[in-house]
């Protein structure tokens, strides 16, 4: 199991349209991740990286090429699978957050427990020290609009990790916050990082870049960099 | 994901937007309780003309001649009803009386100067007021032997003697005076047409043959049966014995009853007439429903997309949504049974309405199914959302 790469994407290309309109987002991207490893994957806007996202989290599948999730191809897999898929494998940090409204910050992070099938104590348990590890164990009942940004996204983070997912999946997870809660996030990351969790950031922020154990660089649908700035495994 | 958590996201979803939950449950709640009070507003106007024929008279029957025989042959002259008719048929085993009957039709009346127009100046026997349900509320009714005296309708009494005792005064009808010895109590029916039942008076056969409609034929003989129980033997008993004195079947013995079913009938159309109106109210309020679903989706087509990115299968968020669409008709459907049991308890233009239980229990599984089918449509748009695109939904 240990040798099994959490991502394994080759080959992968992404056409949206067809004929005149066609737009090429992905030209044959090839990456594997092993477990344990901290990637940012960056590039300007129109480089492709939200499509390469958008694969790799199993929302979209791509047009060419094969992708492995956990030795799972996902190609194969129907949409009930999928869903399964997202919901025990990848943990989600979007760049706005999306935590649901209206709905307080511990029920946001039980929801993929609930859609997981979790029962009710043991989901309140797991909910609360998924909050208890990005420091909002105080905070659980409040709602997102009562809640600072920085804090909306540690929620976020909290409710990725509260399947124990393989994969922890961030896009742009600091674009919309302050450098004193960016810090925070990063360092939520920094330490899961070190606790051994697989995690991959799409960025276009060197200072997000630079906290990770490898840097991927994408232009034009291709990768044209694959840095490694700190080894993999447990530091 | 269990249906219990499924029906708690959908009470959120519900209790987030209060206002607009509540005028679509109002949309539904119209439609239940019309149909419930439309539905018993027809069964109590039923009930009613159903109640007045009965005080007409359950266990009376009518004889009147008619030119066609009633096997449907050819027409044939037919002989007249005679009081020597009533007095055979009084002694039949099952009849208690028979009386014969003339009428006047618009006969005027005068009593010291003010007329009065009485619809139906009625000739016969005492036993008629038994027979024909008029019940006497001052005075008497006359003896057999009476003269001319007469038993006037509680519409005659206030048109001719406005506020002072008619007892004992005289009338005069047709150049005849009549005392009048009693008057008949007020039927309270609205519902016998265009006639008012209490333009009437009764007088002694004789005297009104004498004053009013001449010496000829009867027009009917009302025939009071024993009992209810034994209309029907009456009825048999009426037409063998007349069959046999008339040598043809020139007349037609009708019970109430006939009349009764065919009130009822027609009634019938009336309701089911109403409880239409009423059902398509029914579905403007489910149409209420698909539209606010749709809003709603669409409105939550982010929350849709967080939802299924973090692994909602399709059949939750289908769930959900079915779930909100459903929550929403049951309780317009509950409030509507509350709204329309309420106000069956009032007496409108006269009619006191009487629930129909089905009604109440076909409305409410009416608006369940309609919840169901009409959030159906929304729910499975929400469903199939791609979760990328309903991601970047703004």
């Amino acid at each position: 199991m240990i040798d099994v790469p959490v991502l394994d994407v080759r080959g992968a290309t992404k056409v949206y349209g067809s004929g005149e309109t066609e737009v090429h987002a992905l030209r044959g991207v090839s990456l594997t991740v092993e477990r344990g490893d901290y990637v940012a994957i960056m590039g300007a806007s129109g480089s492709g990286k939200s499509t390469l996202m958008n694969i790799i989290g199993c929302l979209d599948v791509p047009s060419g090429g094969t992708y492995l999730l956990d030795g799972v191809h996902v190609g194969d897999l129907d949409e009930r699978r999928l869903a399964i898929l997202r919901n025990r494998r990848i943990g989600f940090v979007f760049q706005s957050f999306n935590l649901i409204p209206r709905m307080s910050a511990r029920a946001n992070v039980e929801l993929p427990l609930a859609y997981g099938g979790v029962k009710g104590g043991e989901r309140k348990r797991r909910a609360l020290a998924a909050l208890r590890e990005v420091g909002l164990a105080d905070r659980g009942g409040h709602e997102p609009n009562e809640l600072s940004g920085g804090q909306q996204q540690r929620v976020a983070i909290a409710r990725a990790l509260v399947t124990s997912p393989t994969l922890l999946l961030a896009d742009e997870p600091t674009g919309a916050l302050d450098s004193k809660s960016t810090a925070d996030v990063l360092g939520i990351f920094d330490r899961l990082a070190r606790q051994g969790r697989t995690i991959v950031v799409i960025t276009h922020e060197d200072e997000v870049a630079a906290h990770a154990k490898r840097v991927v660089r994408l232009v034009d649908g291709r990768i044209v960099e694959d840095r490694r700035q700190a080894p993999v495994g447990v530091a | 994901m269990s249906p219990l958590e499924v029906l708690r996201f959908a009470l959120r979803g519900l209790t987030a937007n209060k206002l607009r939950s509540g005028l679509t449950t109002l949309g539904i709640l119209i439609g239940v309780a019309a149909v419930i009070l439309l539905i018993a507003y027809g069964n109590g106007s039923s009930e009613a003309i159903k109640k007045s024929i009965q005080r007409l008279g359950a266990d009376s029957l009518t004889v009147s001649t008619s030119t066609t025989s009633s096997s449907g042959g050819a027409r044939t002259q037919a002989r007249d009803l005679t009081v020597k008719d009533a007095e055979a048929l009084a002694k039949s085993p099952s009849i208690k009386s028979a009386s014969p009957v003339v009428s006047g039709q618009s006969s005027t009346a005068t009593y010291a100067g003010t007329s009065s127009t009485i619809d139906r100046f009625v000739g016969s026997t005492p036993d008629y007021f038994a027979a024909a349900s008029k019940t006497i509320a001052a005075g008497s009714a006359f003896a057999e032997t009476d003269g001319n005296v007469v038993v006037i309708g509680s519409t005659v009494a206030s048109d001719l003697f406005a506020g002072t005792d008619p007892l004992g005064k005289k009338i005069n009808v047709g150049g005849i005076n009549f005392t009048v010895v009693g008057v008949l109590k007020a039927s309270g029916s609205t519902s016998g047409g265009f006639n008012d039942p209490d333009s009437v008076a009764v007088a002694p056969l004789t005297a009104v043959q004498a004053s009013v409609t001449g010496y000829g034929a009867l027009d009917q003989i009302v025939i009071q049966a024993k009992s209810s129980e034994q209309v029907d033997a009456a009825q048999a008993e009426a037409e063998s014995i007349l069959q046999q004195r008339h040598g043809t079947t020139d007349f037609t013995v009708a019970s109430q009853a006939s009349a009764q079913s065919a009130v009822a009938d027609s009634n019938k159309t009336f309701t089911v007439l109403l409880g239409a109106v009423a059902a398509i109210s029914l579905v403007v309020g489910g149409i209420g429903i698909t539209n606010i679903m749709l809003v709603t989706v669409t409105e939550r087509t982010r929350e849709i997309g967080i939802r299924k990115a973090i692994g909602a299968p399709r059949g939750a968020i289908l769930g959900q949504f079915v779930a909100e669409a459903t929550i929403l008709s049951l309780i317009g459907g509950l409030l509507g049974v509350a709204v329309g049991v309420a106000g069956s308890l009032f007496t409108i233009a006269g009619v006191k309405p009487v629930l129909v239980p089905s009604s109440i229990a076909l409305s409410l599984g009416v608006s369940v199914v309609i919840g169901l089918f009409f959030g159906g449509y929304p729910a499975n748009r929400a469903a199939r959302l791609r979760p990328i695109e309903a991601l970047r939904h703004e």
